[in-house]
């Protein structure tokens, strides 16, 4: 088979599958009247509703911003020191309990300390989001940086590359790879926490709206915000990959070639 | 311009000590080019790491110029054996070739100028908007070269760099190396452990004994220059120097057997 034809069997199963999940979902619920499990049809009438585009501004914005500012700090955090503990042996040692202890946390019940101390607003669930998504980008860089071929680390030193060189043109590009995997993981908990925090102290967000929905008996609405939960995390990912795809193109060709 | 005295290395201490070098004592001069030539596992490596101070010896002292070598010095260069791993891989050829410079705080223009002149000497003008990963194993031992040119080292450090390629292009390497120190005016210090390649390359060569390394002896090449991979090698003096590292090599190695075994 053609590396072409290949190419758009694999586009094609990925479309055709959700839509046939879809059509089964659409008729097993056609007509149901189990007041949990409305029919297809008025969750999606429901989702065009709320979601196209009434409820966008006041939730789904203030959400997202919450997730982005959040993942944002804590990537910048965690490469930062990521960077420093991967460089010094004795850093890594000191910071070692501290790291694991605070990785080893369960998040939500961080939410009562934030709520006491941070409030209900917004700083809340960034800070919460930024928390958690710290730990998976910062063991990640700690590993990349510590990984760094000892060849390519004696080349910068036989060069007299300066440490600002070493450290942004060498490590923070060698670490990369590994930068991406933690980032990753941490996109889908930044979700995860964004939901949680909305639910428990909030006057608006998706999170909020599918407990607020709920609540209320409102049971098509809160189906449709988890469905608009499901498709945000597939988008996000999807567009992670793109641009991971495209950054570290050197790294898939420089493995490939290895690999011969 | 570089001596090396009575260097030693010694990995690890008291009982787990491995004795990497025992004592070296030879001396490499202005535009010589010098090959190291020792049976495998001889430390041709740890010497060459010493030399550069990217290792500290344990006894003994490398000098530059006089100065005591204890870091990298700036007038030094190193092409290493494993190509593809000294070469930074997001960085293209023109970038490899062009990072080593930003040390030298040159202006744009002379800074440009430097990096073309060094892959168009290595062939490779046609390739410096490719990634190291696009080329071939004898292409990327070039770019390491052209990085190493561009950086105009008073001193050019060597360690198997064609060990890893195949035969023909390791005697196109070989004789771009010859052709390069003579355009660029490099002092050359080769370690190998090909008799041929060092008979074939070197004005002098330095034989070394197995671990722990002194120097077996040092022999002068008279072969006349330019060198050329089929004239030189036919020449009876060529063979008969091969021979005489050879033997040099055979005699202290067989020795070293038979002591382990007594």
């Amino acid at each position: 088979m053609s590396e072409r034809r290949q190419r758009w069997l694999g586009v094609g199963l990925e479309v055709t599958v959700p839509l046939l999940a879809l059509v089964l979902w659409g008729l097993l619920s056609a007509g149901s009247d189990t007041y949990y499990f409305p029919p297809l049809t008025d969750i999606l009438s429901t989702f065009a509703d709320t979601w196209l585009f009434e409820r966008v501004g006041s939730d789904v914005v203030p959400s997202l911003e919450r997730m982005g500012l959040g993942f944002a700090i804590a990537v910048v955090i965690a490469v930062t020191a990521g960077l420093l503990l991967g460089m010094s042996r004795r850093a890594r040692i000191a910071a070692a309990p501290i790291v694991e202890f605070l990785r080893a946390i369960p998040p939500p019940a961080l939410l009562p300390f934030a709520i006491l101390v941070i409030g209900v607003g917004s700083s809340m669930k960034v800070f919460i989001i930024a928390f958690v998504c710290i730990w998976p980008i910062l063991l990640n860089t700690i590993d990349g940086v510590r990984g760094i071929d000892p060849t390519l680390d004696d080349t910068t030193r036989v060069y007299g590359i300066s440490s600002r060189d070493r450290i942004w043109r060498v490590m923070l590009p060698a670490a990369t790879p590994q930068i991406f995997a933690g980032m990753r993981t941490s996109l889908s908990l930044a979700l995860i926490l964004m939901v949680i925090s909305e639910m428990v102290a909030s006057t608006n967000g998706i999170g909020y709206f599918v407990l607020q929905s709920q609540r209320t008996f409102a049971i098509p609405e809160m189906w449709s915000g988890i469905l608009l939960l499901g498709i945000l995390g597939y988008v996000l990912n999807g567009g992670f990959t793109l641009i991971e795809r495209r950054l570290l193109r050197w790294h898939r060709g420089a493995r490939a070639s290895a690999l011969g | 311009m570089l001596k090396v005295e009575h260097l030693a290395k010694t990995y690890g201490e008291g009982d787990r000590a491995v004795q990497a070098i025992g004592d070296l004592t030879f001396e490499v001069n202005e535009k010589e080019f010098v090959c190291i030539v020792g049976p495998s596992g001889c430390g041709k490596t740890t010497l060459l790491k010493c030399m550069s101070g990217l290792l500290a010896p344990t006894g003994g002292e490398v000098r530059l110029h006089g100065e005591l070598v204890d870091g990298p010095p700036e007038q030094m260069a190193l092409v290493f054996q494993e190509y593809s791993r000294s070469l930074f891989p997001w960085m293209t050829i023109r970038q490899n070739v062009a990072f080593p410079l930003r040390r030298k705080r040159l202006d744009k223009g002379a800074a440009a100028k430097l990096v073309e002149e060094a892959v168009e000497s290595v062939g490779l003008s046609g390739s410096v908007d490719r990634y190291p990963w696009e080329l071939s194993g004898g292409m990327q031992q070039r770019v390491a070269i052209a990085r190493a040119l561009a950086y105009q080292p008073e001193i050019l450090l060597m360690d198997e760099p064609f060990a890893s390629v195949d035969a023909q292009t390791r005697a196109d390497l070989e004789d771009l190396v010859l052709d390069l120190r003579g355009k660029y005016g490099v002092t050359i210090v080769f370690v190998t452990h090909d008799i041929d390649e060092s008979v074939y390359l070197g004005d002098r060569i330095v034989v070394l004994t197995p671990a722990p390394t002194h120097v077996q002896e040092i022999c002068e090449v008279g072969l006349p220059e330019p060198r050329d991979q089929v004239d030189t090698k036919e020449l009876p003096e060529f063979a008969r120097l091969r021979a005489h590292v050879y033997r040099s090599i055979k005699r202290r190695q067989s020795a070293a057997e038979e002591a382990v075994n007594a």
